[in-house]
């Protein structure tokens, strides 16, 4: 599969590079750590923790996934994919990196959150999966269309978070609903309203992402 | 062998409110190659972006047509070459690395012959396992002169072919250049009179600039 050659060429540069990574881990630690300063000895409402969650996850998120498409740019190799490869396959390509990159920081950051505060407990863990599987889904498509779009801007570091915000905000604000609805130990069944709208949230976004990305990367 | 035609219709092209060029036409088709002259800045580079689809024009069409059959455009990077001082491959991969990812991505066959053989004529078979961010920019240049060709494309265009090559480098391009003409459309966008030598037709920017 042509994508697949897309990811591999980004995943063993970001090996040699770890251009993405060390941004990724160095802002999940840096956010823990000011919250765990700022709350010093006090324990956190439960609920408080889910939100928390999020908001680390929204701006780490914001500082390395951008990668994909601004380090084409700087380097000048955006020329060189449009003359080996169709749009769509570069955003595939690029779309299934940053999944990898999601997936990886969702994967650490929840471990980091259970372990620092005692308050965040999943009492639903089957809940709190799908939230994170569906709301991994929906920040890797949406960052990699934001990202596609900013790379070809000046302010590249200002715009994203901008742009991205009211794009994420829908799906952020589901997210943590759902992590507060399996913090109480909700069933699957009564949150289905909200998985579901995560759901057409990620399919909204995927087609509307490799619809827009023809114009964006050829204009 | 694939006939290969390029029908140009009517371009134009403007930065802002300055044109660069406008009304260029003409048919174009396998075997021929075709010289784009011009003054520094006058367009060369941009008319050869967008021949190769890298770049968008304001008006008229570029149509590729291979064996009578109208590419969409979207669909012509594996028949397309193109080099360019100003194309950069990636660094952090080696030169074969760097091949052997665009044969990936292109989908195609990865030809380790011709790759052996393409890196023996342009002397760079000794390193061409090195990183491309340890490479001179002669070396990149010639490493761009293959990436341009690996895939065996049915049109090549090569803007600036001989910047910064030696004289050894130089009748290297010219060989392949003429090695390939009778089954490749070629474009030299250049102002190198020994570039210019090779073509047969001429577009010359400066008559579309009314």
């Amino acid at each position: 599969m042509k994508l697949l050659g897309i990811f591999l060429k980004d995943w063993q540069s970001e090996l040699r590079t770890r251009y993405a990574i060390n941004a990724l881990a160095m802002f999940i630690l840096v956010t823990i750590s000011v919250i765990l300063f700022s709350i010093g000895n006090e324990n956190p409402d439960e609920f408080l923790t889910g939100g928390m969650l999020w908001v680390v996850i929204f701006f780490s998120a914001m500082s390395g996934l951008s990668r994909s498409f601004v380090s084409e740019e700087e380097r000048g190799t955006s020329a060189t994919l449009m003359l080996i490869a169709k749009p769509s396959t570069v955003f595939g390509g690029k779309l299934l990196f940053n999944f990898v990159l999601v997936f990886l920081m969702n994967f650490v950051i929840p471990i980091l959150f259970a372990m620092l505060f005692e308050t965040f407990v999943v009492r639903n863990l089957l809940l709190f999966a799908f939230s994170i599987i569906l709301g991994n889904i929906g920040i890797a498509v949406s960052s990699t269309l934001i990202a596609s779009i900013i790379s070809k801007a000046n302010t590249k570091g200002t715009l994203y978070p901008v742009l991205s915000f009211p794009i994420l905000l829908p799906l952020i604000l589901i997210l943590i609903e759902l992590t507060k609805y399996s913090i109480e130990g909700v069933s699957v069944e009564e949150s289905w309203v909200e998985i579901a709208i995560l759901i057409i949230y990620d399919i909204v976004m995927t087609i509307s992402s490799f619809l827009l990305f023809d114009f964006i990367w050829k204009e | 062998m694939n006939n290969y035609k390029l029908e140009i219709q009517n371009l134009s092209k403007k930065y802002g409110r300055r044109l660069v060029f406008s009304g260029v036409s003409g048919s174009y088709s396998t075997g021929e190659i075709i010289g784009i002259k011009g003054k520094n800045g006058s367009g060369k580079s941009t008319l050869s972006r967008i021949l190769v689809g890298i770049d968008s024009q304001n008006g008229g069409k570029v149509n590729h047509i291979l064996n009578g059959k109208i590419l969409e455009k979207e669909d012509i990077y594996n028949f397309v070459g193109f080099a360019a001082p100003y194309l950069n491959l990636y660094s952090e991969f080696s030169a074969f690395e760097n091949l052997k990812i665009f044969s990936k991505i292109r989908g195609i066959q990865f030809d380790l012959q011709l790759t052996e053989r393409l890196f023996e004529n342009f002397n760079l078979s000794k390193r061409k396992n090195d990183l491309l961010s340890s490479y001179s920019s002669g070396m990149l240049q010639r490493m761009k002169i293959i990436f341009s060709v690996i895939h065996k494309p049915n049109f090549l265009v090569l803007d600036e072919p001989i910047s910064n090559l030696d004289s050894g480098g130089k009748s290297e391009v010219y060989q392949l250049i003429k090695m390939i003409s009778h089954e490749t459309l070629i474009f030299i966008a250049s102002n190198e009179e020994s570039d210019l030598r090779l073509c047969s037709n001429f577009i010359e920017i400066e008559e579309y600039k009314k």
